[in-house]
């Protein structure tokens, strides 16, 4: 075939660099790093213990290696583990804000100060190591939604923070969620009161801007009795040649009635065509439905990183609880993806959807991971799998690798996989009918993954179409 | 008067295999030409050449639309100017619904003429009452694009595009080919309301029965990748009768036959 080749992709357009005066501490890893961590951000006492404990266990743990992905292992003593940017300790209102962020974030399209903000949607703004401003703080208070900084959680709201920090996700989970557990430095904090509707769209937007640091955030949604809440993540980093780890560990507890959605838009930067740079997402996401009733799902659509490794699963705990995944995954280039989820059956009549769409273009690599397991007691259980993968090009590969454990006798499980190409005829046909190629290929992309963008807010699912066409730029000529 | 469509010595290859090999056919407003001839004499190719299709390479000749070098346009350009291919095989694309694909192609069209697009609600006005004219019901509009449709209903479907489009020149692949009788009238009855002194139609058919509802002011015969034969419509009952041996066997002495098509 002459022409499904690559013209030049299009530019990645958060490459840019912050400059600005930033309080630093000399890269490496130890108990003393983790002290001073802890006391440049003020912590109490039982925090800095839960970190060295995390720091202890994670000593004894071995990197693990079973994801599809090839990547030269990290080495923890060359990370950064606290930027800052210099700033006034408390800030009164989000104007005084260095202006140099609040323009960082603007280019981002996620303008803070007051007048051109999202409508209806807060915004807890982190850049590298910390939380830079919230907005909509008031509005929230009134609602009687606690939505702050990770650090602040910790200061203001210590029991809640105590009874649910690593509630879902144990500080000795895996690897990289103990690494988090020892160092994270800052991330959202929720929660929801019983009985309440957020009255808006939470978001989360982080930015990596120190070409050293690694970034290792903590997040934690509590939606009490009867309450909801919508949440979305973003989060872009500068173009450098040097990989950057970024390893967050994200937990959701739904109570009885209560319904978590979970969104994420993940565009970290990629790496170049030759697959110099990028960022190793490695991210624990978990959440538990802990309630009778309770309702959580997980939307994402993940156009960046070098390497995504991410499952973000659900533990369907309360009877007639329900579980949902909903995924987008693209790679281009030489792009490696190992996602998927778990869903892990133990309340009776517990439900889970899973809707996977795998995207590969270039020389990329796509897998699709997921394990479904209903255990003794979760009768009358049901799961329904659908995974599909759409290769562009010759040189690009897919897998999905499902793994089903059925302990019970009266729960079903059901999965369906397709493979699919755009083929160039496809693409001619577009074109002998006036729609340029670019658009066509776009239009499929759209088609193919619209069971997941359906589940997006409005004005993300446009976002993510976007940023769909633009990374597949030249892939389909 | 140019001519709507020119076509000289036109010689084009696949996989370095020549397929083509020195086609000249000259189309003009108005005209209704059909051209007949054995299985893999490149019929298709030829159709697929002047639509822009990216495995075919033109290794000679030329191709003049409205006095303009059609050759040098994109596929999507050369849609949008005004020609229309209806394929001999259409394809399917899953998740892609018609009607969005249908007005997406005819808001594209609207735009390069400098006419106002339409939004989705007119546009579905009109997609209602093209729908009839093709006897299409109107539940295929939000199946995906020809995913699972009949060999026939495919057909339809090409034909739905065409009077949507309302192109300059529209080439027919056997749209003919595994109709039933009704929708053979159906198709027949579109292009009878679709032709205009402006505009011209090129149809490949194996079929005297389709020249029967339409009737083509050419016929002509392809052998070995070029045209070997042309004539007026008396031409086609007599390969019916004969069939295409004895094209065949003068396709030599031929050669330049279809300079004189036209006369
Ligand atoms: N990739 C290719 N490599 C070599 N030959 C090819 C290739 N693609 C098509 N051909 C050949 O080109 C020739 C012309 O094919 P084409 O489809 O134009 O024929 P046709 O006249 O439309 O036939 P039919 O009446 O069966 O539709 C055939 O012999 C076919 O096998
Ligand atoms: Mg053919």
């Amino acid at each position: 075939m002459s022409t499904i080749e690559s013209l030049a992709n299009r530019e990645y357009k958060y490459g840019f660099t912050t400059d600005i005066e930033s309080d630093v501490i000399p890269r490496g890893l130890s108990e003393d790093t983790i002290r001073l961590l802890s006391a440049k951000k003020d912590e109490p006492e039982w925090m800095l213990d839960w970190r060295l404990k995390a720091y202890r266990r994670w000593l004894e743990m071995e990197e693990p290696d079973w994801a599809n992905v090839d990547y030269p292992k990290v080495d923890f003593q060359d990370i950064v583990y606290y930027s800052a940017p210099k700033q006034k300790k408390q800030l009164a209102s989000i104007d005084e804000v260095d202006p140099k962020l609040l323009e960082t974030f603007e280019k981002l399209g996620i303008p803070l100060d007051e007048q051109k903000r999202l409508a209806n949607v807060a915004v807890d703004a982190i850049f590298d190591s910390v939380s830079v401003a919230t907005t909509f703080r008031k509005k929230l208070f009134d609602a009687g939604v606690i939505f702050c900084s990770f650090s602040e959680a910790v200061r203001e709201y210590p029991e809640l923070v105590k009874k649910y920090l690593g509630s879902v996700v144990p500080v000795s989970d895996n690897y990289y969620a103990a690494l988090n557990s020892a160092v994270f430095t800052d991330g959202s904090f929720v929660y929801i009161p019983p009985g309440t509707r957020c009255p808006m769209e939470l978001s989360t937007y982080f930015r990596i801007n120190n070409q050293e640091s690694g970034q290792f955030e903590r997040t934690l949604i509590v939606c009490d009795e009867g309450s909801y809440v919508s949440y979305l993540e973003g989060c872009t980093a500068p173009q450098f040649d040097k990989n950057q780890l970024h390893a967050a560990v994200v937990e959701l507890v739904a109570l009885d009635n209560a319904e978590i959605k979970y969104a994420t838009v993940q565009n970290w930067y990629a790496g170049d065509e030759e697959g110099r740079g990028g960022i190793y997402n490695f991210v624990t996401k978990r959440g538990k439905c802990a309630g009778v009733n309770s309702h959580i799902s997980w939307t994402q659509v993940e156009t960046g990183s070098a390497i995504t490794w991410k499952y973000p699963s659900c533990i369907l705990l309360g009877d007639n609880s329900v579980g949902e995944f909903y995924s987008v995954a693209l790679t281009n280039n030489l792009q490696q993806a190992d996602t998927g989820t778990k869903m892990i059956h133990i309340g009776k009549n517990t439900k889970s959807t899973i809707i996977s769409k795998g995207i590969s273009a270039g020389r990329s690599k796509n897998s699709y991971r997921g394990l479904v397991k209903m255990m003794p007691k979760a009768t009358g259980s049901r799961n329904y799998s659908q995974c599909d993968s759409m290769l562009i090009g010759h040189d690009c590969s897919a897998n999905t690798f499902p793994y089903i454990e059925v302990l019970n006798e009266s729960s079903r499980v059901e999965h369906e996989a397709t493979t699919s190409k755009i083929s160039e005829d496809q693409i001619f046909y577009f074109q002998s009918r006036g729609i340029p190629s670019e658009e066509a290929v776009s239009i499929i992309i759209n088609g193919f993954c619209k069971e997941v963008f359906r589940e997006l807010p409005m004005e993300f699912a446009v976002e993510a179409t976007r940023l769909l066409s633009m990374k597949l730029e030249g892939t389909v000529g | 008067m140019t001519a709507l469509l020119e076509i000289r010595d036109l010689h084009a290859t696949v996989d370095s295999a020549e397929i083509l090999r020195g086609v000249s056919l000259t189309v003009n407003a108005g005209e209704i030409h059909a051209i007949m001839g054995p299985n893999g004499s490149g019929k298709s190719t030829l159709a697929k050449v002047l639509a822009g299709h990216p495995a075919y390479t033109v290794t000679g000749g030329e191709v003049l639309f409205r006095g303009q070098n059609l050759l040098e346009l994109a596929p999507d350009e050369r849609a949008r100017s005004g020609i229309f291919l209806a394929f001999q095989y259409p394809v399917e694309i899953p998740g892609v619904s018609n009607s969005n694909f249908l007005r997406l192609a005819f808001n594209q069209t609207r735009e390069s003429r400098g006419q106002e697009e339409l939004d989705p609600l007119e546009f579905d006005e009109l997609l209602r009452e093209k729908m009839k004219l093709v006897e299409m019901d109107y539940s295929f509009a939000n199946r995906s694009v020809n995913q699972g449709f009949s060999g026939g209903e495919k057909k339809r479907n090409e034909i739905l595009q065409m009077a949507l489009l309302e192109p300059s020149v529209a080439v027919l692949d056997e749209t003919d080919s595994g109709l039933d009788i009704d929708a053979l009238r159906v198709v027949a009855t579109a292009v009878n309301a679709l032709a205009t002194p402006e505009n011209a139609f090129v149809m490949v058919t194996h079929y005297q029965r389709l020249l029967n509802y339409i009737e083509p002011h050419f016929v002509h015969v392809f052998a070995a990748g070029r045209i070997a034969r042309s004539g007026g419509k008396e031409l086609a009952l007599e390969l019916e009768e004969k069939g295409y041996e004895s094209v065949r066997a003068q396709s030599g002495s031929l050669a330049g036959a279809s300079e004189a098509s036209n006369g």
